[in-house]
């Protein structure tokens, strides 16, 4: 067995290499599914925007598939879906361009894979967003979780003129601290 | 970090804690809870596939992927190494990305207020994929050690940022290289940050005579060990 290497802070001057135009967009004009926007703040344990934070989401396809040969159903994903996207936290937050990610069995809810790197955090914090309007319960890692505590990964659904807005904010210590998880 | 019984892919005894006070900005920002175990579903076990397509042919090539009229000032290097997995394989097809400052110390940031140059020739970042071997080779200049407000003083020793996105969402790495003989270290809280001793000093790249290429470059080795759900799992024939 070899060591794992040790991770380092992202530090503040990431942007220039890590968020490039678009990187935030993970649908095209062909993109299959319902178009969402996801946005919020990274808050630190004051309350305060953290606005030098790296937001990374991976997800599924409108119907549940991985466009990675991991996936059996690999060859189905859709080609217009990137599936990754990277959001710098300057000014209003993070704001990923979407869709609402298909369940993937055995979950029969949706959910969407998120990480977070900030300047402060010697390494990164990984945690999962679920959508208001589902049952969440009924997924087995959701159902696990604390009850109150949960209710930290559940983005609330708006329905606005411009379209439908998921708001979800990442506290990363203090009251509402989100949940983290050891992956 | 988290309950006992739950083999996570981060190992705990190497990896840097949310809170190191010594670096000041991690008090407000480290989660105080534990971290909650997660066994990785279908999500976790897969992430994005990079290929050649996404990769300029510049993008490993610091001293002319943002050349303007001529060479960045500094002391050209080549940064070298190989990327293995923890049962030592090379790990092919890693998005390696790379940043960092100048030779003088300064970033390509609005936000960084150094009072140091900026060199019109140099941005500082570039991005490759290893090889199938695992492999991958930039060619940058030595950055500058800068200053910054943590405490009196202080002195951020040379360094290469480094993410790592390998085969899966849990197979990813940010960390920093560093060089070897630097007295900084000894006062980085960054670097201090990692409690285990021979852990962080595998962050120290290895100056190497056989990648130095005469005439022209210093060559530094930097091997990165990467830890994440094994691959083979859902590859058929696997075990």
């Amino acid at each position: 067995m070899r060591a794992q290497y040790p991770s380092q802070t992202v530090g503040p001057f990431f942007a220039f290499a890590l968020v490039r135009e678009g990187g935030n967009i993970l649908v095209d004009e062909q993109t299959l599914g319902e178009r969402i926007t996801l946005k919020g703040r990274v808050l630190d344990g004051d309350g305060e925007p953290v606005d030098d934070a790296l937001v990374e989401i991976w997800q599924a396809d409108a119907h549940g598939r991985f466009r990675h040969p991991a996936d059996p159903q690999y060859a189905q994903a859709d080609p217009h879906f990137k599936g990754f996207g990277r959001s710098g936290t300057t000014g209003e937050g993070f704001c990923f361009q979407t869709i609402k990610p298909g369940p993937v069995p055995p979950s029969p809810v949706p959910c969407i894979a998120v990480r977070v790197f900030a300047r402060g955090m010697l390494i990164h914090a990984v945690t999962r967003v679920y959508f208001s309007d589902h049952d969440n319960t009924q997924d087995p890692v959701f159902a696990g979780l604390d009850p109150v505590r949960r209710q930290t990964l559940v983005a609330q659904r708006c329905e606005l003129p411009s379209g439908v807005v998921y708001r979800w904010d990442i506290r990363l210590q203090g009251e509402g601290e989100t949940i983290f998880f050891d992956l | 970090m988290s309950e006992a019984g739950h083999k996570g892919v981060l190992d705990w005894s190497i990896q840097p804690p949310y809170l190191h006070a010594p670096y000041v900005a991690t008090v407000r920002r480290a989660p105080h809870h534990p971290l909650v175990p997660l066994a990785a579903s279908l999500m976790e076990r897969t992430g994005p596939v990079y290929g050649e397509g996404d990769i300029g042919p510049l993008d490993h090539d610091l001293t002319k992927n943002a050349a303007k009229n001529g060479e960045p000032l500094g002391e050209r290097i080549i940064v070298t190494g190989q990327v293995l997995d923890e049962n030592g394989r090379g790990v092919p097809g890693v998005l390696i990305e790379i940043w960092q400052a100048n030779a003088a110390g300064r970033y390509v940031h609005k936000n960084d207020q150094h009072d140091a140059p900026l060199d019109p020739n140099f941005v500082g970042a570039g991005r490759t994929l290893t090889d199938e071997k695992g492999f991958y080779r930039f060619i940058s200049i030595k950055p500058g050690a800068y200053p910054w407000k943590n405490h009196f003083n202080a002195w951020r020793p040379a360094h290469i940022h480094f993410s790592l996105i390998g085969r899966n969402f849990s197979e990813r790495l940010v960390t920093q290289m560093y060089f070897p003989g630097d007295p900084l270290l000894e006062y980085d809280p960054i670097y201090q940050g990692i409690p285990n001793t021979k852990a962080r000093s595998r962050l120290i790249s290895r100056f190497d005579l056989e990648t130095t290429q005469p005439e022209w470059a210093l060559g530094y080795r930097f091997d990165i060990v990467l830890a994440g759900y094994d691959q083979t799992y859902f590859e058929p024939g696997g075990h």
